[in-house]
């Protein structure tokens, strides 16, 4: 056996030992191949097993944590309700009924009609999270892959081409990092006349630019000094042809692994700046303005703060769960915890 | 392309040197040499010694390398490759010059499939279509010796074993029938088994395509049987050029006398223990005045210490760089 393993086993190694040692044995037949073919063309019946690609690899191992796949489930109603709010609210999120609001004026706690209460204009407070949950998702999304375009793209110019492009940039994502991030938005979205949906998006996306960069540099200086990147300009490759072709496939682990985190970050920024008024405008639902608009109740009906923190809070830690998930999963080394 | 000369390539004063926090490092030191059309040649040195910086400076890899001066000639096919702006480079990079790396597991990238890799070069520089190349790189990968070739172009490099990754490599290398092939230490990473199957390929391949081999090495076993002629580079520069045979039955330069007596020979009876040799190679941020190997070398003397010896005609055909070669002329060999 030649000394140099392959990596795809010390990948699939530990626990799965038994599937390390068939490719083991597959590349044993692979070598005597290799010999039978030099000396005189005996072959060998050799039985080639099947490999696993990469994905499925990632997903085996995503699938093992638990806590992750839990994330994942939750993601995926929240996508659902998101997507089917109509049919899946029990009333309309605008609508102020008139049972909405006790005969004093305040809002109805949770019952029968209203199954999470009522808000204190007496529209129903799920139906209300239900819709909000599509503001937070599409600006949580939305935000975050402009983030992540602009971090990966300032990233990949930095750290593929160095010099003064990488001083600028990279002094650039400091500054940014320094910068109290709140405040930069607050200033962001006020200097905006008419916030909204987009506003908001550029707003998270240029905030938010920073950290990806210098995770995807970071990258990009160690993929680039691989000696793959040297033999790929060996045939010639032109730069964009290596990025495009040789550096970017190694990005996509960090990539994904980031997204994930990230749109926990930005629906959590997001509820920020709609709580502090500079999110989405009334009467769009949205969950930072109902906590902001609850705020004032919370003695007398705190449901109007718990429902929409809860939602935050769910909707933040399952996409933390499956970032931290997929970061293990991508990363064979991080495994044993 | 027109060119009518002798050499194929031709470097004529060819230095490196890269600027570190401890100076000046002098890594290749003016050498020159030529290799003809279809020739082997054997560069052969210790670690360090600038062999394989040199391959990469000969292709303009170095150049990029932002603390780097490149400086001298390297003619390829009449022009100046050192002169020309990048993307004329480009276009004979891989096509007419190609290279073999050292270590097969790193030169692949882990995530494109064979198949892509193997194609890019022809795609690059051939125009040929992608259906085309992949027909193509399937009879190079026959050619090379991979079984069922046309099945496993479509593997990653971690299905394939090191001798295996090392014939793709050659495979790629020679996709674009290159007129010269830099071969740095193709065998260096791989089982002593598969080290003489890998450079017998070499050198069949070379045969029939008429390619040049520049067989980098520091393994005097690997270019004694591959090689017409061989190159001894120490510190950056070359101190000995000769024949093979020549080279091997009678050296005319002290360093190479100290490398042939550390090798073991397995084809002679014994005549004892094995001789390394004293001392070490020279920083290479403070090159003596004088003679690199003079601190290591026998015959030194006060000349050797402060005056630099010229590579010069020993007996026709063979160069070196040393004082007191005659010493070693006609000598019988150690």
């Amino acid at each position: 056996m030649s000394p140099d393993l392959p990596e795809f086993e010390v990948i699939i190694g530990g626990e799965e030992a038994g599937q390390a040692t068939a490719e083991r044995v597959e590349d044993m037949a692979e070598s005597e191949l290799a010999g039978a073919e030099a000396y005189g063309g005996w072959l060998p019946e050799a039985e080639i097993i099947e490999t696993r690609g990469t994905w499925t690899e990632v997903w085996r191992r995503f699938r093992k944590d638990k806590f992750a796949v839990a994330g994942l489930v939750i993601i995926v109603i929240l996508i659902v309700v998101a997507v089917g709010a109509p049919l899946v609210a029990p009333h309309s999120p605008l609508t102020q009924y008139d049972s909405g609001l006790t005969n004093q004026g305040q809002p109805v706690a949770p019952g029968a009609k209203f199954w999470l209460g009522s808000d204190t204009l007496g529209r129903d407070l799920l139906s209300r999270l239900i819709y909000g949950a599509r503001v937070s998702l599409t600006i949580g999304v939305l935000a975050n892959g402009f983030a992540l375009f602009l971090g990966v793209i300032f990233g990949i110019v930095a750290g593929y081409f160095r010099g003064w492009l990488e001083t600028f940039v990279m002094r650039a994502t400091d500054v940014m990092l320094a910068f109290p991030i709140l405040l930069l938005a607050i200033a962001l979205s006020s200097a905006i006349s008419k916030p909204g949906i987009w506003v908001l998006v550029v707003v998270i996306g240029i905030v938010y630019w920073a950290p990806m960069t210098r995770v995807i540099h970071g990258e990009v200086l160690s993929i680039r000094e691989k000696e793959f990147v040297m033999a790929a300009r060996l045939t010639g490759c032109t730069n964009r042809r290596i990025l495009t072709r040789h550096i970017l496939p190694h990005l996509v682990a960090p990539i994904i692994v980031y997204t994930s985190l990230g749109i926990a970050t930005t629906v959590l920024f997001e509820a920020s700046l709609s709580y502090i008024g500079l999110g989405v405008q009334p009467p769009t639902p949205s969950w930072g303005q109902m906590i902001s608009d609850g705020q004032p109740y919370y003695t007398s009906a705190p449901w109007l703060i718990l429902f929409p923190g809860l939602a935050i809070m769910i909707t933040v830690l399952a996409f933390n769960l499956v970032g931290d998930g997929l970061r293990d999963a991508f990363d064979p080394q991080q495994r044993q915890r | 392309m027109s060119w009518e000369g002798d050499n194929l390539l031709e470097v004529t004063d060819l230095a490196v040197t890269f600027a570190s926090q401890e100076g000046r490092v002098q890594a290749v030191d003016g050498i020159s040499f030529g290799i003809r059309e279809g020739e082997t040649v054997g560069l052969v040195g210790e670690s360090g010694c600038g062999k394989s910086i040199s391959a990469l400076a000969i292709l303009g890899l170095v150049r990029m390398m932002s603390n780097s001066t490149v400086t001298g000639k390297v003619e390829f096919m009449g022009r100046d490759l050192l002169a020309l702006p990048e993307h004329e480079v480009r276009r004979v990079r891989g096509r007419d010059i190609s290279m073999i790396f050292q270590d097969p597991v790193t030169s692949l990238n882990p995530v494109l499939s064979i198949e892509r890799q193997t194609t890019e070069g022809m795609e690059n520089h051939l125009g040929l279509s992608h259906s085309d190349a992949v027909k193509r790189a399937i009879e190079l990968l026959e050619m090379v010796g991979i079984p069922k070739a046309a099945e496993r172009i479509h593997d990653y490099p971690h299905q394939f074993s090191g001798g295996m990754r090392q014939r793709v490599m050659i495979a790629i290398a020679l996709s674009c029938n290159p007129k010269l092939l830099l071969a740095d230490e193709p065998t260096t990473a791989l089982d002593v088994t598969i080290q003489a199957q890998i450079l017998r390929l070499m050198k069949q391949l070379s045969r029939d395509y008429g390619s040049a081999i520049v067989l980098i090495t520091h393994d005097l076993g690997v270019v004694a049987g591959m090689t017409e002629r061989i190159l001894v580079m120490y510190a950056g520069r070359i101190v000995e050029s000769a024949s093979a045979g020549e080279l091997f039955a009678h050296p005319h330069h002290p360093y190479t006398v100290g490398l042939l007596r550390s090798v073991p020979r397995l084809d002679e009876p014994r005549k004892g223990s094995l001789q390394s040799i004293d001392g070490l190679p020279p920083d290479l941020a403070h090159l003596p005045d004088g003679c690199a190997f003079a601190a290591r070398c026998e015959l030194r003397t006060e000349q050797c210490r402060h005056e630099r010896p010229p590579l010069a005609a020993t007996t026709p055909g063979r160069l070196s760089a040393c004082f007191h070669s005659d010493h070693l002329v006609g000598a019988p060999v150690a």
